[in-house]
């Protein structure tokens, strides 16, 4: 085991990102023309990158699997983005922001990292309102805030519940300016399936293009992964379809250490799962938690009643419903963090309180919230005792203002009136803080290899606080990584172009065409998604919301055999050189067969409970907080970073131990 | 519910392409019309063919990926939706379906259902955009205060997700709808200000040069836009256009 060197600049917090943008290595402007840059993905920090990348004058090639950049799956983020602006003057600033990462993240992410985030993150709002985002304002014109979970202030700005769509279009758009002055050279429907090493140093990629099945090579002097997190590896999830760890898994298997890949954030409010065929699960934005209550019948007799449609859940009385967030944390209430929210429900659910046929789903209910409004609308229309239907009317016009596309978006899919009757909601997997281990200047441990955004492991500890992804997808993107990256740069000015046709080009081409030719050969019997699927159950069950010894161990067998069995029996249709989806997802499905194998492994290493990781072993046994998880700190305050040795089973730990300086290591409380 | 499927198959941009009938069994109302072609998928993979190739991405009504013209209707029967979001529960037992691709000479069939719409992306690059850079110098955030109506107005057209229904749906493949939507989100918002003209003047140039259409007034781009973005950003739009082609500098 070796320790790792997270380069974190020396100094007082506050000032490190300071000192280190002002000692750091600059590229000249002449010099950056004749430097290429890959940038893997175009979501919030792949596009972002793309674009400042660009502008600063290097040559970008920027590679996307989706038909256009816009489509990345940053987009379908909804609450909003945090930054510490203060502008409602309830006493943010950079340092609370900071704590509350720190401590949200239950005391697991790199200090030096989240300070620099908080420092930028108010940048990030000036720049997207430059760009033209269209952010929710008050009558002043100002900027509008809500609060989010595990905060006591309001600093989240938003668009609707379409703030990553937003943001994202503003990403794009600075981006589409550089390709128009041909800064950046676009590869729609490309997927990155190989990274190129020429003596240690990551020089380039091999990309399949989706539509002709061609393999291409492209050569660079440095290459910036922002493919997003893994969270497909459970097959159900709030991910895209298509949505992949396939980037990040080959640079970890060129020498690129795996950080902590347990920690899964487990989304509270979800739509519950309908039945067996669905594909994915639709999050709703955890800024509904803002208005909605959560509660479960106290009564188990009216639970059953529920379940078989005998009785209504507006029936009940106030008496007879158990708001349990607001009854085990009185100062947080319905605003807890996500892993807290999610760990209440499931809890609330195994107990069989659950109010949906599957006996998973809780209820998140708006009808005080419209009494709220509704009278607080009355008296500034100056209506004098305003009825029954007119208070009904006036509230649920704000909740309209405030929610309407995620109440439509709900009554889609579900088929029933949120106004009229409560949501139904459960846990889903959402978000991966684990991810590629990267140093201060975001650098893998791949020499000219970064990794930026959600598919890096850096900001958020073991648990993300709502409205951070966006942050920290954009500051890495436009703020931290444009001057990073030229510290690494600065010595390759003179390097000259790097030749696509070296033998190690030629050499990872061969690789990659190998193993798309035994995945045709296989010729078996079992569709891609039956493989997938198989996956998922395993780590639902063993290693979702609740982990303990013995099912990680299950967990890691059957996976291995579920690989084992893919690479013998799957089916793939049509043929390699042609548009094939199926061909796609196999080679996803794969990585994501060695990837749960490893996030077992992770997960049970880690005898703690931490953030979204919670081990059944590591509960408070008495006291206040009975019940809640148990962090251990003595033997576990490190990042786990895991290197890539054959099987996943056979990855080495390397650790880098966590400082805290800054903070002192409290259990949390949201009581 | 059983239903009969009669599904666009073209093999590649070349192939003229042609309607092919197939069953699916046992579809739910919960089930989404992408639930239901995922099951038609299994089916053909198990015996042996080639499943049908779709675009799809995010699965709830945001990327925009999606299309499918179904029976004759962007995106199907319900409104408001993507093909992601509708459900079975619209339609009956025995029924049959007519699933197409989008169809405009601006956007070519790759495969099967799936187009090519990289003409989208053409037109954002000539002029949807703010040219200012992300130095992070830029004056804070609430230094411009912005009329409240305005900021929604500029959300409201913001919200297109690009899928191509507007296009798709109207007779005259327009892509007015989805241009309009683009220069209007500027036109309210003071950053737009500085290139307000010369943007409504390029991006109407490269969406004639993609071999778009022109609008005249059908409506039906609005009634299938999966976002409701109303017809009146087309007025926004033809206003802006004329005002900076007799007002141009140049």
């Amino acid at each position: 085991m070796s320790v790792l060197d997270s380069k974190i600049p020396d100094g007082p917090l506050k000032d490190k990102w300071t000192n280190h943008k002002n000692h750091i290595n600059l590229v000249n402007p002449a010099n950056k023309r004749n430097i290429d840059i890959i940038v893997v993905g175009t979501g919030l920090a792949g596009g972002s990158a793309a674009a400042s990348l660009a502008e600063m004058g290097y040559n970008v090639k920027s590679f996307c699997y989706q038909d256009s950049p816009r489509r990345a799956h940053s987009i379908a983020a909804q609450g909003g983005i945090n930054a510490a602006k203060n502008y409602q003057n309830d006493g943010d600033s950079v340092y609370r922001l900071f704590y509350d990462t720190v401590k949200g993240g239950d005391y697991r992410s790199r200090e030096a990292n989240v300070h620099r985030l908080s420092e930028v993150s108010g940048n990030i709002i000036d720049q997207c309102v430059a760009q033209g985002v269209p952010f929710g304002r008050d009558y002043g014109g100002l900027l509008d805030n809500r609060s989010f979970g595990g905060v006591l202030v309001s600093r989240t700005f938003y668009a609707k519940g379409q703030t990553g769509q937003q943001l994202l279009l503003g990403a794009y758009s600075a981006l589409n300016r550089q390709i128009a002055k041909g800064k950046v050279t676009m590869y729609n429907r490309h997927e990155m399936v190989e990274l190129v090493k020429v003596e240690g140093k990551a020089r380039g990629i091999i990309a399949r293009n989706l539509e002709t099945g061609e393999l291409e090579r492209h050569s660079a002097h440095a290459v910036v992964i922002a493919s997003g997190g893994y969270g497909n590896v459970f097959f159900l999830s709030t991910n895209a379809m298509g949505s992949n760890a396939t980037a990040a898994w080959k640079i970890h298997k060129k020498g690129a250490h795996f950080a902590n890949p347990c920690y899964t954030q487990i989304h509270p409010t979800c739509i519950p799962r309908s039945g067996d065929h669905q594909s994915k699960l639709t999050l709703m934005s955890e800024s509904l938690r803002n208005d909605g209550r959560i509660w479960v019948p106290k009564n188990m007799e009216d639970v059953l009643a529920i379940r078989e449609g005998k009785l209504m859940p507006i029936d009940l009385s106030e008496e007879q419903r158990d708001y349990y967030l607001e009854r085990m944390y009185p100062a947080f209430g319905n605003l807890v963090p996500r892993d807290v929210a999610s760990r209440a429900a499931k809890e609330r659910c195994d107990a069989g309180y659950g109010v949906n046929k599957t006996g998973e789903a809780v209820y998140l209910d708006f009808a005080s919230a419209i009494q709220r409004y509704g009278k607080q609308e009355a008296a500034i229309a100056r209506i004098k005792s305003p009825s029954v239907d007119e208070i009904l009317k006036l509230g649920e016009a704000v909740i309209e203002s405030k929610y309407g596309n995620l109440f439509q978006m709900y009554e889609k899919i579900v088929a029933e009136n949120p106004y009229k009757t409560p949501m139904m909601i459960y846990p889903a997997v959402h978000y991966t803080m684990g991810g590629v281990w990267v140093d201060y200047n975001l650098m893998t441990s791949v020499e000219g290899c970064y990794c930026i955004g959600e598919a890096n492991f850096s900001d958020h500890g073991s648990n993300r606080l709502g409205a951070s992804a966006l942050m920290q997808g954009l500051a890495d993107g436009y703020f931290v990584l444009p001057y990073t990256i030229g510290d690494y740069l600065s010595k390759e000015i003179s390097t000259g172009a790097i030749a696509n046709d070296s033998a190690e080009f030629i050499q990872a081409e061969r690789e990659v065409s190998d193993r798309i030719e035994k995945l045709m050969n296989i010729k078996g019997t079992k569709t891609v998604d039956h493989f997938h699927k198989l996956l998922g159950k395993v780590m639902w069950e063993y290693v979702g919301m609740a982990r303990n010894e013995e099912g990680l161990k299950r967990a890691m067998k059957e996976i291995k055999k579920i690989r084992t069995d893919f690479w013998n029996d799957v089916k793939i249709p049509g043929d390699k050189n042609s548009f094939n989806p199926e061909l796609g997802k196999a080679g996803r499905v794969a990585d994501f067969l060695e990837l749960g194998e490893l996030f077992a492994k992770d997960a049970l290493h880690r005898n703690e409970s931490c953030g979204g990781h919670f081990r059944e072993e590591s509960v408070e046994l008495d006291g206040e907080q009975k019940g809640e998880a148990k962090r251990n700190d003595e033997d576990y305050a490190y990042v786990a970073a895991w290197e890539y040795k054959g099987e996943p089973a056979d990855a080495i730990l390397h650790k880098e131990e966590l400082e805290f300086k800054d903070i002192e290591l409290k259990q949390r409380s949201y009581k | 519910m059983d239903l009969t499927l009669k599904v666009w198959r073209q093999k590649n941009r070349e192939d003229k392409g042609g309607l092919e009938t197939y069953k699916v069994t046992g579809i739910l109302g919960h089930y989404s019309f992408l639930e239901m072609l995922d099951v038609m998928n299994e089916q053909l993979i198990t015996q042996g063919k080639d499943p049908v190739a779709f675009d799809h991405d995010c699965r709830e009504g945001i990327c925009g990926t999606c299309s499918l013209y179904i029976n004759g209707e962007a995106h199907g029967p319900d409104r408001k939706v993507t093909t992601c979001q509708l459900h079975m529960r619209m339609f009956n037992d025995g029924e049959t379906i007519y699933i197409e691709p989008w169809r405009s000479a601006a956007m070519p069939v790759i495969k099967d259902l799936i187009v090519d719409r990289s003409s989208f992306d053409r037109i954002q690059q000539s002029g949807g955009f703010v040219s200012v850079n992300t130095s992070g110098n830029t004056q804070d955030a609430n230094a411009l205060p912005i009329p409240k109506m305005n900021a929604d107005k500029a959300f409201d057209v913001a919200a297109c997700i690009g899928c191509g229904a507007c296009v798709a749906t109207c007779k005259n493949s327009s892509a007015m709808l989805f241009v309009a939507a683009k220069v209007s989100q500027y036109a309210y918002l003071p950053q737009g200000q500085v290139e307000r003209k010369q943007r409504v003047l390029n991006m109407v140039e490269q969406m004639d040069k993609e071999g778009f259409g022109n609008c005249t007034n059908t409506g039906a781009c609005e009634i299938e836009c999966p976002k409701g973005i109303s017809i009146e950003y087309i007025a926004k739009m033809n206003r802006e256009y004329l005002s900076a082609s007799i007002s141009s500098e140049e």
